[in-house]
């Protein structure tokens, strides 16, 4: 098991790799590719909301000087099947779709065209030469009202899928999904209390500072090479062969630096259009998102609409739990309503429970996966409704989920029985954390909640080079958002057992590495971590063979300790013990150059959960949220590196707490958003936050070397219920709604 | 096509010849004193090429003058210097804490009192906080010199009593009377970087007995342009300044809204929202008096 191992470098905290480069300016992020006689790519976007397409003619933009190639739908082939692997990528079909639309457009900002020029001027004023005759239609934009049987449908193909038969008509709703165990019925009858509410969160954006960008060039053998920022090559490479219809080997993509995800960026927008751009113009060409397409085209998350009912024992055993939810999957199906209806119950231990979830199609744009998909909406409204009760019964929030706390063996909702989990471990470091401890400062209130992520483990591969003088240089395919280079500087150090400075980290191109899907899932550290380290041991076997042809002995009387081989006990040779290094020197007597690898589908990604709590004060005339202090305890499993797990928490709870307290897409009755900037649409900004502080707990997932479990997501689950709890505490006012905005909190207090 | 000119005109003769003449053959030009808002708008919605004249080489608009009967602030002087005069701060430090919301310290190093004012957006933060200090706007143009209230200069959404060939050369304030002192706050949903909701500026000059003799209260944020609210300052003249005369200001200022309701706000959020922010700078404009000792 995990705890037994001393570890030496594994939990300290080294400088990371790409950490100079990128504090200087030198790291190459999406935009930063340029080739000769590069073009600028620019896409023109649906003015409406709603339209079927009657007519889209791009060559008044093709006829003007510095303007070298224009597509539109009917350019790209025109059926596309399979489907990206990820969070919420969904159909290729609709992808397409999604990228340059055919027959209809479907959200104000959907891409109609796209022209190639010169320079970025000429580009934008050859994109008003198009010509595009719209039949417009009336938008649906409320999850509610396009649920209803005469809303506008925006897909007349789109009949609802898993009911019980197939439905005659069309709808928006694309699909249901039903969870249930026990008798809720009977579970609410035993209840001595039941609380119930309805709770709304509209759309957020991922938020990252990095706006999509990519550059292509296409030989004249029709071969691409793509340069771009995704969280993975692989699969963008993948798509966009299906997307174009050609073959996998003749595109090769090329991962920049990246800035920020959050599973914005597991999705492609830009690349096929690029390549097609390139292969008609012959020219490199470049496209570079303005922040307000990326607000009115990529992401978002979905907004929602949950109910949720619980019943309760005295004592606050829960007796029953149901939720009914509908999800925004904007203009396509596939909104994440599915991890959703698995998460919103996962960290309790629950006889009877139903849960009811619909993905529903609304005038909107596609949404896109952002940390623990689906799970934060669903989550607050689950965490809301335990807060009410804990406060009926007089009870501590910590003591209530104490109660009810999934533990190892504990049937999870969605099917398995949970592995040794560290749920119980945080609700016990919170309850010791000293900020719990610490009375709540005059004036304001507390919040506590909950957070869970399933975590993936999925397809990596990873290669182990030793180089002459020994040193070492790791190479896999995931881009690297969160540090995840110095872990896997860290777990090659460690199971190598040699210094951390003699360990690089790359991530290779689609050409020069093995395959990896997505950075997604919160599953690098722990699936291409898993991977570096049996590449590492990989390495190590083969040192271990050389040193016994060395010796003159069986490989099996080889050991490798401290970064070196050494006799095993009991073998009597006269040997010194041989360290990376001297095996190194010896590569070209003892066989030549030495590389370790390891490809692997990982399996038991383990769950993270978390508890979050907070000190919020209110200003009760203005409506306005300070955050005194935020508490972030979750499981990580073990924590590779500390700065960078802490750095997930922190992060995670920054976005949950802007969501939670601002952000929001708002739109205009005709569909139009109308925040699709920093301005308008309220992220925090640094000075909004205190410092959030963390404790990370360490149950160490048995399915990993080291114990690692994925810590992206979780963190974003928690702070949602936490600052609505919080604001309740501070007010005495419930609201059931995000967010939590200066106006909402007033209309609130005055009670309307 | 037009092309894209700048000019950094030495006097303020040259100034108006550049300005007069673009605007008598129909050429667009504009004056850059920051840059804050006009690169931001010329990179974003109005790419349109034009003459950009900057006003930063003038001595009159470089000027600070402090000491004097009249208070003058040219209208090239940025924030952060502003900042750091520590007379200013003394004498108007309801107007220098307008100034300091803008932006960041990046911004504020350009960010300018006169851009502020001439890029007239109804948010802005420091025409309440000047409107409240009595100030008026120093105009050169090709009839010569003329002088504005503040309250006076903006005529709506991003419009303004500068007529063609004109700009502005600086900002005068009346010395503050003993025991005068002022207060800006606004509303924002952050800390900073973000759009006054609503703001309100308010100065109060208080007697020995600490009985107000003189007020005055600007709003923004609330209507087409910022307002001046002398029905605000009226509640405030013959009373202490106390809870009671703070909450009939605000109530005055709600009263002088006409907001609309959008993505920062709504209607009835920004009139409540107005006269809280009134009340309290009312009272941090008394505080301040009675801090001092009168
Ligand atoms: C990140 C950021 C944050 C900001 N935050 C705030 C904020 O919190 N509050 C706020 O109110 N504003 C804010 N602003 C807007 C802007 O910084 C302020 O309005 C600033 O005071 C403008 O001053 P400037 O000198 O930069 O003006 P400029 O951009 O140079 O000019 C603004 C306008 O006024 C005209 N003009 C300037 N000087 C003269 C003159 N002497 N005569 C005639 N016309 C003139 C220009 O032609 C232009 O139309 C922010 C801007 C940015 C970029």
């Amino acid at each position: 098991m995990a705890e037994a191992i001393d570890l030496k470098y594994i939990g300290t905290r080294p400088v990371r790799p790409d950490g100079v480069d990128k504090v200087t300016g030198r790291a190459q992020f999406g935009a930063d590719q340029n080739l000769p006689n590069m073009l600028h790519g620019k896409v023109l976007r649906s003015p409406h909301a709603h339209a079927r397409i009657r007519r889209v003619d791009v060559s008044g933009a093709l006829a003007m000087d510095g303007v070298y190639a224009a597509v539109c739908g009917e350019d790209f082939p025109s059926e596309v099947g399979g489907s990206m692997l990820g969070e919420g990528g969904g159909d290729l079909g609709d992808v397409a779709r999604n990228i340059m639309a055919r027959d209809k457009v479907l959200y104000h900002g959907h891409a109609i065209a796209a022209v190639a020029a010169s320079s970025l001027e000429i580009a934008e004023r050859a994109l008003h030469a198009i010509e595009v005759e719209y039949e417009v239609l009336p938008p649906v934009l409320d999850v509610l009202e396009a649920m209803e049987e005469d809303a506008p449908l925006l897909d007349e193909n789109c009949f609802t899928k898993n009911l019980p038969e197939k439905p005659d008509k069309p709808s928006n709703i694309a699909s249901v999904m039903t969870l249930a165990r026990g008798n809720v019925d009977e579970g609410f009858e035993q209840a001595d209390l039941v609380v119930e509410g309805e709770y709304r969160i509209p759309m957020a954006h991922q938020g990252y500072i990095e706006p999509h960008a990519c550059t292509a060039t296409v030989n004249e053998e029709g071969k691409a090479t793509v340069w771009c920022c995704t969280q993975g090559h692989f699969d963008f490479r993948a798509a966009t062969a299906k997307i174009l219809d050609c073959p996998i080997g003749d595109l090769k993509f090329i991962a920049s630096e990246i800035g920020g995800g959050f599973g914005g960026k597991t999705v492609l927008y830009l690349e096929p259009v690029a390549v097609m751009l390139s292969r008609q113009s012959g020219r490199p060409v470049k496209m570079v998102m303005t922040r307000e397409e990326v607000f009115r085209a990529t992401g978002p998350t979905s907004g929602t609409v949950c109910r949720v009912k619980v019943g309760a024992k005295r004592d606050g055993r829960i007796t029953a739990a149901k939720a009914w939810m509908a999800y925004e999957a904007g203009a396509f199906a596939g909104a994440p309503m599915g991890p959703g209806c698995m998460s919103i119950f996962a960290p309790y231990d629950l006889e009877n429970f139903l849960v009811v979830g619909h993905d529903v199609l609304v005038n909107k744009p596609k949404v896109a996966a952002y940390r623990a998909p689906g799970a934060p909406q669903a989550m607050h409204a689950m965490e809301v409704a335990l807060d009410d009760i804990a406060r009926q019964l007089g009870m501590d929030p910590l003591d209530l989920r104490m109660k009810n706390a999934a533990d190892e063996g504990t049937q999870a909702p969605y099917g398995p029985k949970f592995p040794a989990i560290g749920f119980k471990a945080c609700l016990e470091a919170a309850k010791e954390h000293p900020n719990y401890k610490a009375p709540v400062p005059e004036g304001a209130g507390r919040g506590v909640a909950a957070g869970f992520w399933f975590n993936v483990g999925m397809q990596s591969s990873a290669e182990v080079r030793l180089n002459e003088d020994g040193t070492v240089i790791v190479m896999e395919g995931n881009p690297d958002i969160g540090g995840s280079r110095a872990s896997m500087c860290l777990m090659a150090a460690e199971t190598l057992g040699v210094p951390y400075e003699r360990i690089n980290a790359f991530v290779g191109d689609t050409e020069s590495t093995g395959f990896c899907n997505v950075t997604g899932g919160s599953r690098t550290t722990f699936a291409t971590g898993l991977a570096v380290v049996r590449a590492c041991e990989d390495i190590i076997g083969q040192c271990k063979s050389r040193v016994a042809a060395t010796w003159g002995v069986d490989e099996d009387q080889v050991d490798w300790q401290d970064g070196q081989a050494v006799p095993a006990p009991g073998v009597n040779a006269e040997v010194t013990p041989m360290s990376l290094a001297d095996i190194a020197a010896s590569m070209p007597k003892t066989g030549g150059p030495m590389l370790g690898r390891a490809s692997l589908n990982a399996q038991g990604a383990g769950a993270s959960f978390s508890i979050n709590f907070a000190d919020l004060r209110v200003d009760r005339e203005t409506g306005k949220v300070d955050v005194l202090s935020f508490t972030a305890v979750q499981d990580a499993g073990r924590a590779i590196h500390p700065d960078y797990v802490e750095g997930q928490m922190q992060g995670g709870a920054s976005q949950g707490l802007g969501w939670a307290l601002n952000e929001e897409y708002i739109y205009d009755a005709d569909g139009v958003m109308e925040n699709a900037g920093f301005l308008d649409y309220r992220m925090p900004v640094a000075s909004d936050l205190p410092m959030i502080d963390t404790h990370i707990v360490e149950v160490p997932n048995p399915s990993h070397p080291y114990g690692v479990r994925g810590v992206g997501e979780t963190p974003i689950v928690a702070p949602l219920a936490v600052a609505a709890n919080a604001v309740r505490d501070a007010t005495g006012v419930r609201i059931n709604d995000l967010p939590l905005s200066p106006p909402r909190i007033v209309a609130a207090l005055e009670g309307n | 096509m037009a092309e894209y000119a700048y000019s950094a005109p030495l006097s303020i003769d040259d100034a108006v010849g550049i300005l007069e003449d673009h605007a008598n053959s129909g050429r667009r030009a504009q004056v850059l004193a920051g840059g804050t808002d006009l690169i931001v708008q010329m990179r974003g919605t109005d790419r349109e090429p034009r003459t950009i004249v900057d006003i930063k080489r003038l001595e009159e608009t470089n000027r600070i003058d402090a000491d004097g009967d009249d208070i003058y602030i040219g209208a090239a002087i940025a924030s952060a210097v502003l900042d750091e005069h520590e007379e200013l701060k003394r004498l108007l430090p309801g107007l220098l804490e307008s100034a300091y919301l803008i932006g960041s310290t990046q911004i504020q190093g350009r960010a300018t009192l006169g851009g502020n004012l001439c890029n007239s957006s109804p948010a802005a933060d420091t025409i309440p906080a000047m409107i409240a200090n009595r100030g008026a706007c120093v105009i050169a143009g090709p009839g010569g010199r003329r002088e504005v209230p503040v309250e006076d200069f903006c005529t709506g959404v991003g419009t303004n009593v500068l007529e063609a060939g004109e700009f502005l050369l600086g900002l005068r304030f009346p010395r503050p009377a003993p025991g005068t002192a002022d207060a800006y706050l606004r509303f924002i949903p952050r800390t900073e970087m973000d759009i006054a909701v609503a703001g309100a500026g308010v100065s109060v000059t208080l007697d020995g007995n600490g009985v107000c003799t003189a007020a005055r209260v600007g709003i923004g944020a609330v209507a087409p342009t910022p307002l001046i609210v002398p029905e605000a300052a009226e509640s405030l003249v013959g009373t202490r300044v106390d809870d009671d005369a703070l909450v009939a200001a605000g109530e005055a200022c709600t009263a002088a809204s006409s907001p609309i309701s959008d993505k920062r706000g709504t209607v009835s959020y920004r009139l409540k929202v107005v006269g809280v922010l009134c009340r309290r700078a009312g009272a941090i404009a008394r505080d301040r008096v009675l801090a001092r000792g009168g």
